[in-house]
């Protein structure tokens, strides 16, 4: 049996216990990653640094070293993570071929953990994208149809883990750029709460909705992966200093009595018959396990997605200003060009349409004259939103919806029109907007054999009870 | 609300960004579509909302006032396009005249 099919907890265990070795993780890992290469689900593999590593753990363990939670674990890291041993792209040519020179805290310590990083997995450029089609390196594929987008914008951490080349990957999550791809391959996908991840190292997009999270194929699994990098980190005053729990027995536990809110709201038009079927029928295998069922109203969700797009460019056009050619990446200088003329060209020749579009749009609702209409009233309803949200939570101790409204769509069915693009991410982006946890995990395959996820929410720093009812509903699937 | 040509070349004055003529049909019209939808959020009564929200800590909170070793400057200018005398070098920009 191939060490890269066992559940993270089982494959660590037997590192540690010496019946499997890191070395011979590692190079399965990195056959699978050099079989599926068409997939496009990786800009940089680090082979011989992982083979290394691998080597160096299994040494350790023979010097009676008692290895760490992640023991000889393949993970993939979304490029957006800085890295000290590869290169850090972001998707974007404007950072093609650059080495940071400090790594993501979260980063090191899946590293003090000892898991083996292999790699950095494609993107949408800067994480602005709904199906990885807007990555400067080429679009990812999706492994169960490969005619088909596998989501975004941390497409090829989704890829990795759904076809078997990691067992766990890293992502950011802004508006669904963990839960969407996880929904569209068939992996389980967390969005932590605001402030349970540290985001030094991470390439800012919107920071007042950034969060890092795991993706794995089942939720014990993903749940150690967050055990891992959860907590408070001095480099990142955002990170909150609450208690790191114990999110793997919160895997264990019953659903009986927990109350699940389900929003009509989420239900409405646009959302495909079949995803729906299967959403119901996995909401109605957790009331089979004795979780009541109750209807809510969260009915500001119908205005996600304009809140999201001017709050999140606004922050993005400020958050991208650093990139200038100045102290890092591509620059594009002529003689006798003047610096105003560097930072132009620089920026212009760097960035693709769909970063251009954002940046423009969201100078447009910060500048004189627009920004009370555009910017300050989309505060105003994100303060809805997350009433919405305080009020359900009221009610009950999770919400369950569709994550996506449709499964996987082929590769260049919505790149001409960005706004049909924007509403793939419809029932992710109001919890991003809240700051709560969120997760997404596969809940049935469409008649096309296309994955659907569930998409499970629950109140900030709730993450065990968000992975109970989660780990239910994997026991539960048919 | 049509985003029109010279609107659109305004922002990217802004953004510092240089666009190709070519690139502006499509921009007009993507930001035009893009802004006549947002613009609903006009209609959403947010008269009850007095502050803006605020996610994560409530507060800032405070490190200890000390003295830490930071980024060494080899390691800062290691991917600068271009470095004079231990700083990032740019074209001249101050105007004397």
């Amino acid at each position: 049996m191939s060490p890269l099919s066992l559940p993270i907890a089982e494959l660590a265990r037997r590192v540690q216990a010496g019946s499997v070795t890191a070395e011979a993780v590692a190079r399965e890992s990195l056959k699978a990653i050099a079989d599926r290469r068409g997939l496009n689900a990786f800009l940089h593999v680090s082979e011989h640094a992982t083979l290394e590593h691998a080597s160096a753990l299994d040494a350790r363990r023979a010097r009676g070293e008692t290895l760490g939670a992640l023991a000889g674990v393949p993970i993939a890291i979304k490029d957006a993570l800085c890295t000290l041993d590869a290169p850090t792209t972001c998707g974007s040519k404007i950072l093609a071929g650059w080495r940071s020179p400090y790594e993501a805290t979260v980063v090191s310590r899946l590293r003090a953990a000892d898991a083996l990083l292999v790699g950095k997995t494609n993107m949408d450029e800067f994480a602005m994208g709904s199906s990885n089609e807007n990555s400067a390196f080429g679009p990812v594929k999706n492994p169960w149809d490969e005619t088909r987008i596998p989501g975004g914008s941390s497409g090829g951490s989704a890829v990795a883990v759904a076809a078997g080349m990691t067992l766990g990957a890293l992502g950011s999550d802004t508006g669904g750029s963990i839960r969407q791809p996880a929904a569209l391959t068939g992996t389980v996908g967390i969005k932590p709460s605001y402030g349970r991840v540290s985001r030094y190292g991470l390439v800012a997009f919107a920071s007042s909705l950034d969060q890092v999270g795991p993706f794995a194929r089942d939720v014990p699994s993903a749940a150690r992966i967050l055990a891992v990098i959860a907590g408070h980190d001095p480099r990142d005053s955002t990170s909150s200093a609450a208690a790191v729990p114990d999110y793997e027995a919160a895997c264990q536990r019953d659903v009986r009595g927990l109350r699940v809110g389900v929003p009509e709201d989420y239900f409405g038009p646009g959302l495909d018959a079949e995803v729906a079927d299967h959403v119901r029928a996995a909401i109605a295998r957790l009331e089979a396990d004795g979780a009541c069922v109750v209807p809510i109203a969260m009915p500001h969700t119908r205005h996600g997605v304009a809140t999201y797009y001017v709050l999140a460019t606004a922050e993005a056009s400020s958050n991208l200003a650093r990139f200038d050619g100045v102290r890092f990446g591509l620059r594009e200088e002529r003689p006798g060009s003047d610096l105003g003329t560097l930072y132009d060209s620089t920026r212009s020749a760097g960035f693709g349409p769909e970063v251009k579009r954002r940046i423009l749009l969201g100078t447009f609702v910060l500048s004189a004259g627009y920004y009370d209409a555009y910017y300050a009233q989309a505060q105003r309803v994100r303060a809805l939103i997350r009433r919405d949200f305080e009020r359900a939570f009221a009610q009950v101790d999770v919400i369950a919806t569709p994550t996506s409204p449709t499964a996987a769509f082929p590769l260049g069915e919505r790149v001409a029109d960005p706004l049909a693009m924007y509403l793939a991410d419809v029932y992710t982006l109001p919890a991003s907007l809240a700051g709560v946890a969120a997760l997404s995990l596969p809940v049935g395959r469409t008649r096309s054999r296309l994955p659907v996820g569930l998409q499970l929410i629950a109140p900030a720093f709730a993450e065990e009870r968000l992975l109970s009812v989660a780990a239910a509903c994997e026991r539960a699937a048919p | 609300m049509k985003v029109t040509r010279d609107e659109v070349l305004r922002l990217a004055r802004l953004a510092r960004l240089s666009l190709a003529d070519d690139e502006l049909p499509k921009l007009e019209a993507d930001l035009s579509r893009i802004v006549d939808y947002v613009a609903e959020l006009g209609k959403v009564d947010t008269s009850e909302v007095s502050d803006a929200p605020r996610v994560g800590p409530t507060a800032a909170p405070l490190r200890d006032d000390e003295v830490r070793v930071g980024l060494p400057r080899a390691a800062a200018l290691a991917a600068a396009p271009r470095v004079v005398d231990g700083a990032f070098a740019v074209p001249e920009f101050v105007d004397e005249s």
